[in-house]
């Protein structure tokens, strides 16, 4: 995440090598991360005639209406649960698909093989993705209609879609690669031997799992987390559809705010919730140390 | 009517492999209705351009933006065949349209405008007037947009009406003007008169006032439109309707009306009411046609996709009855970009002229939509077809969609009757308010409640 070359690496041209290096990087996030956020965060600040028209100027009202507002705490709460709740899905489905990937299925070929089987759905579009699961999950529904008729239910379940759970369900769908992939890429590299030696020397597979394999896989959970914590709080289409417009979030209402003109303000709301997840991003950071992890 | 995330509903209801046959088969009857409409009107409009000209006009293009239910790829198409230039229509949802107008204006030609939007691209000034006497259709536009009337019924002004939104006193104004002159903001393309669909078959009974979407016997079954700015007046409509609130001005509510309004959704979505909201065309036809819903605001051809699946919908005629109900109607209309110079706007006045001379307003017609010329639009449309959309009659034969699959049967009615009946029974207009920003606000609380 941080590419930035240490400073102490010496001689002033392993330096110029160092910034060779994240040139590329450079040139991508100026011009598309950077620059536009510092347009964002200039817009946050100006004054607006209601009407789409901005004032330069330099005002914080927007950020006081922001952060004064009972409405910003309760869209906080509504993202924070749905990203809550799809990370603890992904990091257990992520971990365990990834586990057995890489040490059970013997084959590395074959372990391979059905690593590409799990990008599968990533094939068609996010949206079709998500939309395919309205037939599944509605009141005349696939899983319906089955409870149903084994008599299970006697009223449809309204609960699966145009819910909570639809929003996660489809978060869970779309995002446990992202968890896959790195732990995957980390746990690969735990040497088998190891392993053995735990096992010669008696550990359970509790233990295995426990002081092995975890503290090993960290590097990629941590990525796996940021991957999937930044996706969910910037979202807001999948909470619209699967939610049925029945919930909201951080995203969906500043974009609600663009759409009748308030720049300003929208600006504001977004700058705020980068700063919140530059804190996550950073929290999240300094319970594992990535860079050496990646290195080594 | 509003927001489209991507659902079109010129590739929705349509999707059988006999449409290329049907298509050249409408095509032919499109000709064959317009040798018989005569040379009369029509076809200077359309092929009347000197040699010279048409070899100057066709490197030019043309990019018309809006809203995909105003902005159809099929009418781009056919007035690219017939004025000879390029005509690039392109599709995003309001809030998206809106603010590309005003941020990136040079990137739009023929801008797709409510008559709010048009209200805001003229304080913007990223549009510039029509000149009325270049429209050569303008004196037969209806007089709902032109004068505010029709047939000495004056045309309700809460909201923006389209009249409201449409001149201004010089072509580089900024301020709306009230009242007729010789420059227009807009020139109205496509509107109709909203209201909510309804699966007869559940409901048990016939819809004729808002109050029955807030009826606890629909508990769960019921969905709202989900764009702040329109969903909100269909939420009033209801609650007027309700007897539980006398609004001063559904169109522009004050902080109190607001706080009311959103208060009481918030309430009964505690109470379960809402089934879901929804945003785009499709998800409202899908919302109807798989049962999760018997009753939601809706749009006129989204309901006419519930019926193509042969599943029971009904537009509810919701005339105004004491001073309560009535449709909520929209409007778009284009507006010419203000960087439009020469011979590009030479070709957009022409463009422009196409609009209003029938093909598109018989396009439209078969959706459900009027076109503000009905004059030339029924030089377009079979007697069949008038007769059912425009005059509110039994279908005298089988009425099929835009792109020729079979949609009534013979002797149904159009629902709400005559265009004349449904017109005249609107009571407000698509708007923005000036709270916007705060209405915007408690719908937001609304969504998380």
């Amino acid at each position: 995440m941080q590419p930035s070359p240490s400073p102490q690496l010496g001689s002033s041209r392993s330096n110029l090598a160092g910034w060779l290096y994240v040139s590329p990087l450079v040139l991508v996030l100026v011009p598309f991360f950077v620059a536009p956020i510092l347009v964002v965060l200039t817009a946050s600040f100006f004054a607006t005639d209601g009407f789409g028209g901005l004032t330069p100027g330099f005002t914080p009202a927007s950020y006081i209406e922001v952060l004064h507002s009972a409405l910003t705490l309760k869209l906080y709460l509504a993202t924070i649960k749905f990203t809550v709740l799809t990370w603890i899905f992904t990091l257990i489905i992520g971990f365990f698909v990834a586990y057995f990937l890489v040490f059970h299925v013997r084959n590395q070929l074959l372990a391979i093989g059905l690593f590409l089987l799990c990008t599968v759905p990533f094939w068609t579009s996010n949206i079709i993705r998500m939309i395919s699961w309205i037939p599944l999950l509605g009141k005349e529904g696939l899983i319906n209609q089955a409870l149903l008729a084994m008599g299970v239910i006697h009223q449809p379940l309204e609960i699966l879609l145009f819910s909570d759970l639809a929003v996660v369900i489809a978060y869970v769908h779309q995002l446990t690669i992202f968890m896959i992939v790195p732990i995957f890429n980390s746990m690969a590299r735990i040497d088998k031997k190891l392993i053995e030696a735990a096992i010669d020397a008696g550990a359970s597979r509790f233990d295995i799992m426990r002081l092995i394999v975890v503290p090993m896989s960290k590097s990629g959970i941590a990525l796996g987390t940021i991957f999937v914590v930044s996706i969910v709080m910037g979202d807001f289409f999948v909470v619209k559809v699967m939610s049925g417009g029945g919930s909201a979030s951080v995203v969906s209402a500043f974009y609600e705010d663009v759409g009748v003109l308030q720049y300003p303000t929208a600006a504001a709301s977004a700058v705020l919730l980068t700063l919140v997840l530059v804190a996550i991003v950073s929290l999240i950071l300094r319970t594992v140390d990535i860079r050496q992890e990646i290195t080594q | 009517m509003s927001d489209e995330t991507k659902g079109t509903f010129t590739s929705d209801p349509a999707g059988t492999a006999a449409k290329p046959v049907k298509k050249l088969s409408r095509r032919t009857l499109l000709k064959g209705a317009a040798a018989v409409a005569g040379a009369a009107a029509g076809s200077d409009a359309i092929r009347g351009f000197p040699t010279i000209w048409a070899q100057e006009i066709k490197d030019i293009e043309l990019r018309h933006v809006g809203v995909s239910y105003s902005v159809v790829k099929a009418i781009g198409d056919q007035a690219a065949k017939d004025l000879g230039f390029k005509v690039t229509m392109q599709n995003l949802d309001t809030s998206a349209a809106i603010n590309r107008f005003i941020s990136q204006p040079n990137t739009v030609d023929i801008a797709d405008l409510e008559g709010w939007q048009a209200k805001l691209a003229a304080k913007r000034s990223v549009i510039q007037g029509i000149e009325v006497k270049k429209i050569k259709e303008f004196d037969n536009i209806l007089p709902i947009f032109t004068k505010g009337e029709i047939d000495g019924h004056k045309i309700p002004r809460q909201g923006i009406s389209p009249y409201e939104a449409m001149y201004i006193a010089k072509p580089d104004a900024t301020d709306l003007n009230d009242g007729v002159t010789e420059w227009a903001t807009f020139l109205p393309q496509v509107y109709n008169a909203d209201s909510i669909g309804y699966r007869p078959d559940l409901v048990g009974h016939e819809v004729t006032e808002w109050k029955d979407l807030i009826d606890p016997k629909f508990k769960g079954k019921a969905a709202i439109l989900d764009v702040p700015a329109i969903g909100i007046m269909d939420a009033a409509l209801c609650f007027e309707s309700a007897g539980l609130i006398k609004y001063g001005n559904k169109g522009n509510m004050t902080k109190e009306e607001i706080d009311f309004t959103c208060n009481k959704l918030i309430e009964l979505k505690k109470e379960g009411q809402f089934r879901a909201t929804w945003t785009t065309f499709d998800q409202s036809v899908q919302l109807m046609a798989a049962g999760e819903v018997v009753i939601q605001s809706m749009w006129s051809p989204a309901v006419a996709a519930v019926r193509v699946k042969e599943i029971p919908c009904v537009y509810a005629p919701v005339n105004v009855k004491n001073g309560k109900e009535g449709y909520r109607g929209w409007c778009n209309g284009m507006g010419l970009m203000k960087h439009l110079s020469g011979k590009k706007l030479d070709a957009a006045y022409e463009y422009l002229n196409w609009y209003l001379s029938g093909w598109q307003g018989g396009f439209v017609a078969r959706y459900g939509y009027y076109s503000p010329v009905p004059s030339t639009a029924k030089k377009f449309l079979t007697p069949a077809e008038w007769a059912f959309w425009y005059e509110g009659q039994p279908a005298p034969e089988v009425v099929n969609d835009p792109y020729g699959v079979p949609m009534e049967k013979a002797g149904t009615k159009r629902d709400g009757g005559s265009f004349l009946d449904r017109v005249k029974n609107i009571s407000c207009w698509n708007t923005l308010m000036d709270e916007a920003a705060y209405m915007n606000k408690r719908w937001n609380d609304f969504k998380v409640a």
